[in-house]
């Protein structure tokens, strides 16, 4: 049984230990230190605590024979037809991790009418594309879709599953985990993969303040859940290759009770996480008249307008163009960060744009340790002087 | 007819400093909080309690003993039952093995199979929003995610508005079963005086691993966790910088000349 053991004569000062949890699971009891419910088994009071203070005891777990286990597989995401561009970033990075243990790309289609699309995505490096298609496949309903998932799953094996961080994904893979007692990290930011085919799953914890190193050693498959928009999208391949595999799985197995009254497509709205320019509102820009400004800047650039979460909780955009952990993942060609301070959260969401511009009237400003050009000033000022140049470069 | 509320207690803020050198995480010492996410499951189940008579509502969390303190802000807010599940053995649980102990405790309920579990769409300190369609898989009952409303309740079935990535869908999913519902379903309400005063006294009950159906310690805490954090570390900032200073007229016009050169201006 792996656990934390206290060694209380190697405790010179009782005080003092409390402060090594970050979770507060450090207690004195009756002069004693223990361990309570909230160790989260990080083991930094091993490693910063009293030498032989806190010992931590290894369990002896079963692990998986990994040789076993074999495939880097891609679930891809499709709705009435369409597949979500988030699977085509995760068919470039399991190509990636194929490359470097040697295995082969599979992925997972289930749907109807999917035909056209499993065609489509042999232009992605796929070696093979499973395709389940049944008219009980027609709407995403958790019941049948999580059959075929693990239908696939005991048919190939794979070592990895990689599924887009989507509605859809957010709620297929825990139930394809959980049905596998295995594990799945969430809204991975890197992934990389070692010998013995063990995925390092890095993510962002504590609101992004730390990065998470995680791994799933005992068990297969190892299953990660990837944002749109983190890894970039691979090339088209011109000439297609890979085989399509049909599987057609009895109605019996594909059963629910749950049914879709209803299913009407959501206006086609350009998303912020599509624009090659982004002009981002922060506080700073002090009045919600001021928008404009940036609204006609983005115009001009071909661009859209997102923001910063007190912007859009303040009312001034609507939620879908917020940025930051708790909003959306961007990677556009240029951002400007007008008036925006540069929280650890906001970062998190744009840090991996191929150029920012910051503008903040702070030169300690948090945004300026990621801007690549730092611009000191009050923006309210500089928008118009700059729009005007603009204005006027356009009539000369 | 039995609503059950899984809710989590986390860190009233995430603002952490880690030191580089010894991997120290430092935290704010601010009071833990109700998983704002699950207000809107509490405020779901009481919404659905007020239309269906006979039913009642049980909040029930996962964690440390101090987690009590959420179930007592769950009771000023009008549910009717709460349950601690808190047990040394439970540190170091991951989604899973979070889903598995939740789940357990859910089976020693009285009428657990044949109401409705709400849950929030995820947390502020995890993030994950897997917790729900574990619990759900492990019960072996339905569930739907991404829940904007709840047009129908009875105890046959719930009819619901789900936000998938490009369509909007009206489900109907048969009791029992699991729903995770956004934010912003509806607006939570306010913990009450009156019940505050009212619950007080009342005692919590607290389940432990020795309770559950499954008293495999195996199975739960780190051991029963298949993914593990090996390492955590600060994240990098290694950026190019270029520092502009001057007038407005200057920033403007370095500006201007900067987004033509890169070819964002004619």
């Amino acid at each position: 049984m792996a656990e934390i053991v206290v060694h209380q004569d190697k405790i010179p000062d009782i005080s003092a230990v409390a402060d090594l949890c970050p979770f507060g699971a450090i207690e004195v009891s009756d002069g004693s230190v223990v361990i309570n419910a909230g160790c989260k088994m990080c083991r930094l009071c091993v490693k910063n605590g009293p030498p032989g203070a806190f010992e931590f005891v290894k369990e002896r777990r079963v692990t998986v024979d990994k040789d076993l286990w074999k495939g880097i597989a891609v679930y891809l995401d499709q709705t009435d037809g369409a597949i979500h561009p988030v699977s085509l970033e995760l068919l470039g990075k399991a190509r990636e991790l194929a490359g470097k243990v040697g295995h082969p790309v599979i992925a997972l289609l289930a749907g109807t009418k999917m035909g056209q699309a499993a065609d489509e995505m042999l232009h992605y490096g796929i070696d093979k594309l499973y395709l389940y298609e049944h008219a009980l496949l027609e709407h995403f309903r958790i019941e049948p879709y999580t059959a075929v998932f693990e239908d696939f799953i005991k048919r190939c094996q794979p070592a990895v599953v990689l599924v887009g961080g989507t509605a859809i994904g957010r709620s297929l893979a825990p139930r394809v985990a959980a049905r596998f007692r295995t594990g799945l990290t969430a809204d991975c930011t890197f992934l990389d993969i070692q010998k013995n085919t063990d995925l390092d799953q890095i993510r962002p914890a504590f609101g992004g303040n730390i990065m998470a190193h995680i791994r799933t050693p005992h068990n297969r498959p190892q299953f990660a859940t990837v944002r749109y928009k983190i890894f970039s999208a691979p090339e088209r391949i011109a000439v297609a290759s890979g085989e399509i595999i049909r599987v057609k799985l009895d109605a019996a197995l594909l059963a629910s009770k749950i049914e879709t009254l209803s299913s009407s497509r959501k206006a086609p709205v350009r998303n912020i996480e599509d624009a090659d320019v982004l002009v981002v509102a922060g506080q700073g820009i002090q009045r919600v008249e001021n928008m404009a400004l940036l609204t006609e800047l983005a115009e001009k650039l071909g661009g859209m307008v997102g923001g910063t979460r007190p912007v859009i909780e303040a009312g001034w955009l609507e939620p879908r163009r917020q940025i930051g952990l708790s909003g959306r993942t961007v990677k556009p060609k240029l951002l400007i960060a007008c008036g925006v301070s540069g929280s650890v959260q906001f970062a998190a969401g744009m840090n991996g744009a191929d150029k920012i511009v910051a503008i903040n009237i702070d030169p300690d400003a948090p945004i300026f340790k990621i801007a690549h050009t730092a611009i000191v000033g009050d923006v309210c000022e500089i928008l118009p002087s700059l729009l005007e140049k603009i204005n006027a470069g356009e009539v000369a | 007819m039995k609503i059950i509320v899984c809710i989590k207690q986390v860190p009233g803020t995430t603002q952490v400093d880690i030191d580089a050198e010894t991997g120290v995480l430092k935290r704010d010492g601010v009071e833990a909080k109700i998983n704002p996410y699950d207000l809107y499951a509490l405020e779901t189940a009481l919404r659905l309690k007020a239309d269906y008579p006979g039913a009642s509502v049980t909040a029930i969390t996962m964690g440390p003993p101090q987690a009590m303190q959420s179930l007592r802000e769950a009771l000023m807010m009008g549910v009717d039952d709460v349950v601690l599940v808190s047990d040394r053995r439970f540190a170091g649980a991951d989604v899973l093995a979070t889903a598995h102990t939740l789940s357990q405790a859910m089976m020693l309920m009285d009428d657990w199979g044949t109401g409705l579990i709400v849950c929030g769409q995820q947390t502020t300190d995890g993030d994950t929003a897997q917790v729900g369609p574990e619990i759900a898989e492990f019960l072996g009952i339905p569930h739907a995610a991404n829940v904007t409303a709840i047009q129908e309740f009875s105890a046959e079935a719930l009819v619901a508005k789900v936000d998938l990535p490009t369509t909007e869908e009206i489900i109907r999913i048969p009791l029992p079963c699991l729903v995770c519902v956004n934010k912003d379903i509806y607006t939570p309400r306010l913990p009450s005086y009156t019940l505050k005063k009212a619950s007080r006294d009342r005692k919590i009950r607290t389940v432990t691993l020795d309770d559950l159906p499954d008293s495999d310690p195996a199975h739960y805490g780190l051991n029963g966790s298949p993914t593990q954090v090996v390492w955590v570390f600060p994240p990098e900032h290694h950026v190019e910088h270029e520092r502009w200073k001057g007038s407005t007229e200057e920033l403007a016009a370095q500006l201007y000349d900067y987004l033509r050169s890169e070819k964002f201006l004619a």
